[in-house]
């Protein structure tokens, strides 16, 4: 019994790790398409977080400056992508693809020129990673039947950027539904022409909302490098910016269901891990890769009506041009 | 409605003077592209002019690299002209690349299944597997948007993850070559090889250098006149260019924007799918992971400065195949540049060429209504 409990709280706890990437990743882009911009850059941005993050952490000896870094180029990118959609109503797509494939090469690139190790940055040692928050009264509440155990395997050491997670979705509700700024950006997604005719610039509302995407997305990517991994390596995002993509449509672009989507396609993920090869009953084995797909799979069929109704934010993806 | 992403005629030229739209603004927003790549180079402690120059003789300075950079432009071709096809219907195909990547499982199932056949059927049995495999898979989402509204650009996102999720389990579970690690199916039986294009040539006793360049370039030439006619002079092309102009029109003159939805699509994942044939029966002669790298989202770029329009499109190609190849030879002689350095100007050229190809106009459109302002009050 004893023995079962464990493993679920560790698969618990290896979910909350996977999944706060993905959290941070999917909020991120929350911002952006509740406020109109469509952002499948976020990959790209990511990435960009996880190269600066590791690349400052190592040369500096710093993981606070390797985040603030990350954040700063990830933000770089947002503005970038600001640049092309809000300024220049450029198209969305467009330029988050650009965005993914410039990283996808400027990482490795910059990495492979600094740090001589075939694209990747050296492995930070633990001082040069963001420390693992040691919480008080582990050994009093450890004898405690279940209560004990949850508190040491699941809250107990878990890493200062999990917290902060945790934080920025409890922030992104109240800031979404309880705060002027967040009606507004809501509104601009919907109906920016409305918004225009209030008196609100929508120019400066699409730019903070890229501009958080920006911030959160550098946290994700420094979370990578600094944080669960230990230094950058190539294409160390593989698809978790267009995993959060999907998270967020299948949490119908809302803070609390869009944080259930990232929890569900996380837990896929960690119990894929333990169910390699291990024959399940009446089905047998199930191929890793079906287990893999079964995210998209499920987007897939949402999008498509078939469970339930995603209906963007209405002006999602459309830039604003003022009629003259 | 979702597709409003895409905008009204996205990627179609506007209300400019043509060749300031076919030529000017595309050649502007290229040479951004290049400063920047070259800004970049000099980061990581470069010099970019050696770069370029470097580049430039390892894409066409001498015969061999030709044949290399066609053989890529051969791909890029492809799946230029299926996401142009996407966007003359105003459908945003980001799919290409597991399009691609179905058109070569067909590919090399036609490879594997006819042994001891001769190529010439092995070659039109693979062109019309691969094309039936890209098209099945560019159907879906494709009847997906038609008929429950589903956005293409997010269903073919996800569909190239299916693709690559099918392709890495049919490899390593079904396909693979058995008592062999990694996974990869047997070689073809060479009688069923596409033929390269140095063997092609020299039946007709035109001697030319050997390189992976093979038959399958005629296809992609042929392919753009096909294009060309089938859009600009069918009655199939007017209404899907009609559906992409506006749809609500399209409805008015009793054309279906659902049925063009899912053909364009249909076209644009066969176009895709040919990438298999040039890769898969034309080099590799096996079938293998990840042989696509990318060719599906060099796609975008092509049809893009291309202008959805098939000369653009060749030109267009053999850019980025004189890149692909010259970029990739730079990382042999220089110890500080690596392979990736293609992608970083891919981006580039896609950024300036894509997102951000109303950055020069104002300024271009002014400078041309100027002149003409003053043309005017001379005559």
């Amino acid at each position: 019994m004893d023995e079962v409990f464990l493993a679920i709280l560790l698969l618990v706890d290896a979910t909350i790790r996977v999944a706060t990437p993905l959290v941070l990743a999917a909020f991120a882009a929350l911002y952006g398409e509740r406020a109109g911009v469509v952002d499948i850059g976020l990959e790209g941005k990511m990435l960009a977080g996880a190269f600066f993050a590791a690349a400052v952490a190592s040369s500096t000896g710093n993981p606070w400056l390797g985040l603030l870094a990350g954040i700063a180029a990830s933000v770089a990118l947002s503005l970038v992508h600001g640049f092309a959609c809000i300024t220049h109503n450029g198209n969305q797509v467009v330029s988050g693809m650009a965005i993914n494939i410039l990283v996808a090469g400027l990482a490795p690139t910059l990495a492979y020129a600094w740090f001589h190790q075939g694209g990747q940055t050296p492995l930070l040692p633990s001082s040069a990673r963001l420390p693992q928050v040691h919480l008080p009264g582990v050994e009093v509440l450890s004898p405690i039947p279940v209560i004990g155990p949850i508190y040491r395997e699941i809250f107990d050491d878990a890493n200062v950027l999990i917290w902060l997670t945790v934080l920025v979705v409890i922030a992104t509700h109240w800031v979404l539904t309880r705060t002027r700024f967040g009606l507004r950006l809501r509104a601009v997604g919907e109906s920016p022409a409305a918004v225009d005719t209030a008196g609100i610039s929508v120019t400066k509302l699409r730019y903070q909302a890229v501009i958080i995407t920006g911030v959160l997305t550098g946290v994700a990517g420094a979370y990578l490098s600094t944080a669960h991994g230990a230094g950058f390596v190539r294409d160390m995002t593989a698809g978790k910016g267009y995993l959060a993509l999907a998270a967020l449509i299948f949490g119908k672009w809302r803070p609390w269901p869009t944080l259930f989507a990232c929890l569900l396609f996380a837990f896929t993920d960690a119990v894929q891990v333990r169910l390699q090869g291990v024959p399940l009953p009446v089905v047998g084995v199930i191929p890793v890769q079906f287990i893999q797909m079964l995210p998209y799979v499920l987007t897939v069929l949402l999008l498509a009506g078939f469970v339930g109704k995603a209906v963007a934010p209405k002006a999602s993806g459309i830039p604003y041009v003022k009629e003259r | 409605m979702a597709r409003g992403m895409a905008g009204k005629g996205f990627g179609m030229p506007g209300e400019v003077p043509g060749w300031v739209n076919y030529a000017l603004l595309p050649l502007l927003n290229l040479l951004a592209a290049f400063i920047l790549s070259g800004l970049i180079i000099l980061v990581i402690g470069e010099n970019p002019l050696d770069v370029l120059a470097l580049m430039v003789t390892e894409a066409v300075g001498y015969p061999e690299a030709i044949g290399y950079t066609l053989y890529y432009t051969t791909s890029y071709i492809f799946t230029g002209l299926a996401v142009a096809v996407a966007f003359h219907c105003g459908l945003f195909n980001i799919g290409g690349e597991g399009q691609a990547y179905m058109g070569g499982l067909g590919a090399g199932l036609v490879g594997l299944a006819m042994t001891g056949w001769p190529w010439p059927v092995v070659a039109v049995a693979g062109v019309l597997v691969s094309a039936l495999f890209g098209a099945a898979w560019a159907w879906i989402p494709g009847w997906l948007q038609a008929r429950r509204g589903s956005h293409i650009v997010i269903t073919t996102i996800m569909f190239n993850f299916i693709a690559a999720s099918i392709m890495t389990y049919l490899l390593v579970d079904v396909l693979i070559k058995p008592g062999q690690q990694s996974p990869e199916t047997r070689e073809f039986d060479p009688g069923t090889w596409l033929p390269s294009m140095d063997r092609a040539l020299g039946w007709i006793g035109i001697e030319v250098a050997p390189s992976p360049l093979n038959l399958s370039f005629a296809w992609a030439l042929a392919c753009c006149a096909l294009f060309y006619l089938f859009l600009w002079r069918t009655r199939w092309g007017y209404e899907i260019r009609t559906v992409g102009q506006n749809e609500r029109a399209a409805v008015y003159a009793g054309i279906s924007p659902a049925r063009n939805i899912v053909l364009a699509m249909v076209i644009s994942g066969a176009l895709a799918g040919f990438v298999g044939v040039n890769e898969i029966l034309g080099v590799q002669h096996r079938l293998l992971l990840n042989f696509t790298g990318g060719v599906g989202f060099v796609g975008i770029a092509v049809a893009l400065m291309g202008r959805n329009h098939p000369v653009g499109i060749i030109l267009a190609a053999l850019l980025f195949g004189m890149l692909a190849q010259g970029g990739g030879q730079v990382s042999f002689e220089y110890p500080t540049v690596n392979r990736e350095l293609v992608m970083v100007i891919q981006g580039l050229v896609i950024l300036f060429a894509g997102a951000l190809e109303n950055l020069f106009k104002p300024q271009v459109e002014a400078l041309f209504r100027k002149r003409g302002a003053r043309n005017e009050g001379r005559a």
